[in-house]
């Protein structure tokens, strides 16, 4: 299984302070205590102080509380959410190049249609397209693509955030 | 208060009370020893980097304070790399200043430029490299922070060149005191949960055979006494691990001593036939455990750290407590005298007199030598043992001569045995006493060194002799790499490859006279006393005592590697007990 698919992995958040290395010391971390990224995202947050990790951290490769907590200790990282996929909303980006001769490039931008996928750049015989959606999502789209002859693509590895509360409050509640 | 990043670096490490630094100057951090002249902080001017670690190591252990080196850039760098996973392994608070080339200079491959902070990271607690002169009295508060707090542990400071070097203007800096720390990702939390607790008293109350496992972090906490009261109250044997030896006295009539690979009989095996296992600040290390599967199969476990990352880490505990060993231990005496104190705990008759009926039959035990045979190891440790003060404090080597100590030694005070647990860096005991004798000059302090590690760092021996540190060195002179001669003869049916020494060369006496020691020399057992009463008299010099002892001697019992606790193999003249 893959990350894409959500099948055995866990997906982490970690906020980390913005600093010189920081990334080296979470994946010597991983390296170093026999643990594996599947996929690692890392980007901004509103606050400069902080960056945000998404690592996405196969089940099987170590018992993840210890995982949990060994990142705990690095003194850089401020809090870890655990988000297990059916808990939360998980997005990925992907960029692609396919082949698209003029006689079938009809067919392809059907596909683009059905998933609402946007084109990017065209060619005199590809196209190149993306496409945001949660990580099986994209894993299809990117399969239907696969037998016209991908030239491209780049995934960045899925971002995730809690589901919501669905229930409000009773108001009638104490 | 304009000042320099050097001036300010010396001004920092003054305000965190450091009084004694280990180091050796070059060119990177020379900026730096030009303000040390006028600091109130003593240098001790070591003769290899690995040797200013180890000391610093020696001072943190035998004081509680953290141990402070401070070295250049490149081969120093990498030379304290040793002590620093040696810290780290055993939790030892410690700040390591390391020279860099300027910081325009970084990733250039410039002289004796490495990359510190990445060599580092893996064995340091954290580590800093600091870029703006501005930011040194902040870093080094918090690295000394960090060092101390939480489970304690080595933190390498990086000081580029021009931001302490005067004559470049990036080291002008506005002197500040910080008053907080910036550390938003770092709270270290002593307390342990209260229910957690009163689940734990609970176990205790219904166990028939408990026992107290003890590591590290009973001294690293403070908590040797918070450990006597729940001992005494509750009647619970006390198991003192490699590195809590001297965490509970050794005479009183609770304490079974060390367990593991080389642990006595008895600590052994009431670990292995206990119900609960109340293991507090050790780790289930698995030079204690045996094959890990095995180990205390009957036992639940109550498991209190300060690392959380330590419970469950190896074995599922029970109840698990994250907090700091003494501020626990203290609530659990609270917990349990609410419960009813003494009068609360079963009747463990039976379960006492299984352990003595052990202790009586496998004592720890040896074949004296007889007629023109060289000394017994063990005898000697016997010797030394009885010939020094109690509150003597003892620092080691790796390899069999270590493990005798640990047997045969009488720790009754905390912090008085420093040695190499974790890591187990053949080498240590020298630079190791030095620091302690840094730290506790009113003590009488002993090293403990096979002739293998002796060769390894002797040449600290100057640095004693020079500084002023009297310390007294008992070398187990066996001709071998013992430890692992053992090993060879015992599993790899006695192929010795690589393991001889020689018995004679160096000659050790003359070896230590030339490093500015007194050389004693030692061949026959009557000779051990008088050796040992010269030596304690010696108060100008170190001293160096050669013991030429049996080669063949082996550590026993022992738990060979990867075998079930239960397998623990006793010394031949036990054999025929029944277990
Ligand atoms: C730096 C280092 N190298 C190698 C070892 C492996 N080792 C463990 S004990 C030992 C033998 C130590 O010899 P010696 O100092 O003579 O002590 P003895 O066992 O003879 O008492 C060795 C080589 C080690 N622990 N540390
Ligand atoms: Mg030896």
């Amino acid at each position: 299984m893959t990350a894409a698919d959500g099948g055995g992995t866990t997906t982490l958040v970690v906020r980390v302070e913005n600093k010189a290395g920081v990334l080296a010391r979470v994946a010597g971390l991983f390296a170093r205590r026999g643990f594996n990224i599947e996929s690692l995202a890392v980007a901004p947050t509103d606050d400069e102080r902080f960056s945000r990790l998404t690592i996405v951290v196969g089940v099987d490769a170590a018992p993840m509380e210890q995982v949990v907590k060994q990142l705990d200790k690095l003194v850089n990282v401020v809090d870890i959410q655990e988000l297990n996929p059916s808990a939360s909303v998980e997005r990925e980006l992907m960029m692609v190049t396919v082949r698209a001769e003029p006689e079938i490039r009809g067919q392809i931008l059907d596909l683009v249609r059905i998933f609402q996928a946007t084109v990017l750049n065209v060619g005199y015989d590809e196209i190149m397209v993306s496409l945001t959606g949660s990580p099986s999502r994209v894993d299809d789209f990117e399969g239907l693509l696969r037998p016209y002859g991908i030239v491209d693509v780049q995934r960045t590895g899925k971002v995730a955030l809690p589901k919501l509360v669905k229930a409000a409050p009773d108001p009638l509640a104490p | 208060m304009n000042m320099n990043g050097g001036q300010a670096l010396m001004k920092a490490l003054e305000n965190e009370g450091v009084d004694i630094l280990f180091g050796l100057p070059g060119g990177a951090i020379l900026p730096v020893y030009d303000p040390l002249i006028d600091s109130s902080i003593r240098h001790v001017l070591v003769r290899h980097e690995q040797g200013a670690g180890h000391m610093a190591e020696g001072y943190a252990h035998a004081t509680g304070r953290p141990g402070v080196a401070m070295v250049t850039s490149g081969p120093a760098a990498t030379n304290i790399v040793t002590p620093l996973c040696d810290a780290y392994m055993d939790s030892i608070p410690m700040v390591v200043v390391t020279g860099q080339v300027p910081y325009a200079a970084i990733g250039t491959d410039a002289f004796q430029e490495c990359d510190t902070t990445g060599i580092t990271m893996s064995v340091t607690k954290h580590n800093y490299l600091v870029t703006e002169a501005a930011d040194i009295p902040q870093v080094i508060h918090d690295a000394f922070y960090i060092a101390t707090t939480g489970r304690p542990g080595p933190v390498l400071v990086d000081i580029p060149k021009d931001i302490v070097d005067p004559n470049n203007p990036r080291s002008a800096m506005e002197w500040y005191t910080p008053d907080s720390h910036d550390l938003p990702g770092y709270f270290p939390n002593q307390a342990g949960d209260a229910e957690l607790i009163r689940q734990a008293a609970k176990l205790i109350c219904e166990a028939e055979r408990p026992v107290l496992y003890t590591g590290g972090g009973i001294l690293k906490s403070r908590g040797a006494e918070a450990l006597l009261e729940l001992a005494e109250m509750t009647g619970i044997h006390v198991v003192t691990t490699l590195m809590n030896r001297g965490g509970f006295p050794d005479d009183h009539p609770l304490c079974l001593g060390m367990p593991g690979m080389h642990g006595n009989y008895t600590a052994v095996t009431a670990m292995q036939e206990a119900d609960l296992l109340i293991a507090l600040g050790a780790r289930f290390d698995d030079r204690v455990t045996g094959k890990v599967g095995e180990f205390a199969p009957l036992a639940k476990i109550i498991h209190v750290d300060i690392d959380s990352a330590e419970l469950g880490k190896v074995r599922r505990p029970d109840v698990a407590i994250q907090g700091d060993c003494r501020v626990v231990i203290e609530e659990l005496v609270k917990a349990l005298k609410e419960m009813g104190g003494s009068e609360a705990q079963p009747d463990r008759n039976q379960w006492r007199s299984r352990i003595s009926g052990w202790q009586e039959r496998f004592p720890l035990t040896y074949e004296q030598s007889k007629g023109d045979e060289l000394l017994k190891p063990q005898y000697v440790l016997e010797q030394l043992r009885d010939s020094t003060p109690s509150d003597t404090i003892v620092a080691s080597g790796v390899g069999q001569h270590q493990m005798w100590t640990s047997q045969y030694w009488k720790f009754n005070h905390p912090y008085t045995w420093v040695n190499s647990g974790g890591l187990g860096t053949m080498g240590f005991a020298i630079p190791a006493a030095i620091g302690a004798k840094a730290g506790r000059p009113d003590r009488m302090v002993w090293a403990v060194d096979g002739d293998g590690c002796f060769q390894m760092t002797a040449q600290e021996l100057v640095t004693a002799a020079t500084e002023g540190f009297p310390i007294k060195v008992a070398l187990i002179n066996n001709a071998y790499l013992g430890m692992v001669r053992q090993w060879q003869e015992m599993f790899y049916e006695e192929r010795y490859s690589e393991v001889y020494l020689t018995r004679d060369v160096p000659d050790y006496k003359m070896w230590a006279e030339a490093l500015g020691c007194v050389g004693l020399r030692v061949e026959s057992p009557e000779e051990v006393g008088p050796a040992i009463a010269q030596a304690n008299e010696i108060n100008d010099q170190p001293v160096v005592v050669e013991f030429r002892c049996e080669a063949e001697e082996n550590v026993f019992p022992m738990v060979p590697a990867g075998m079930s606790n239960s397998d623990v193999v006793v010394d031949p003249s036990q054999r025929d007990q029944p277990r």
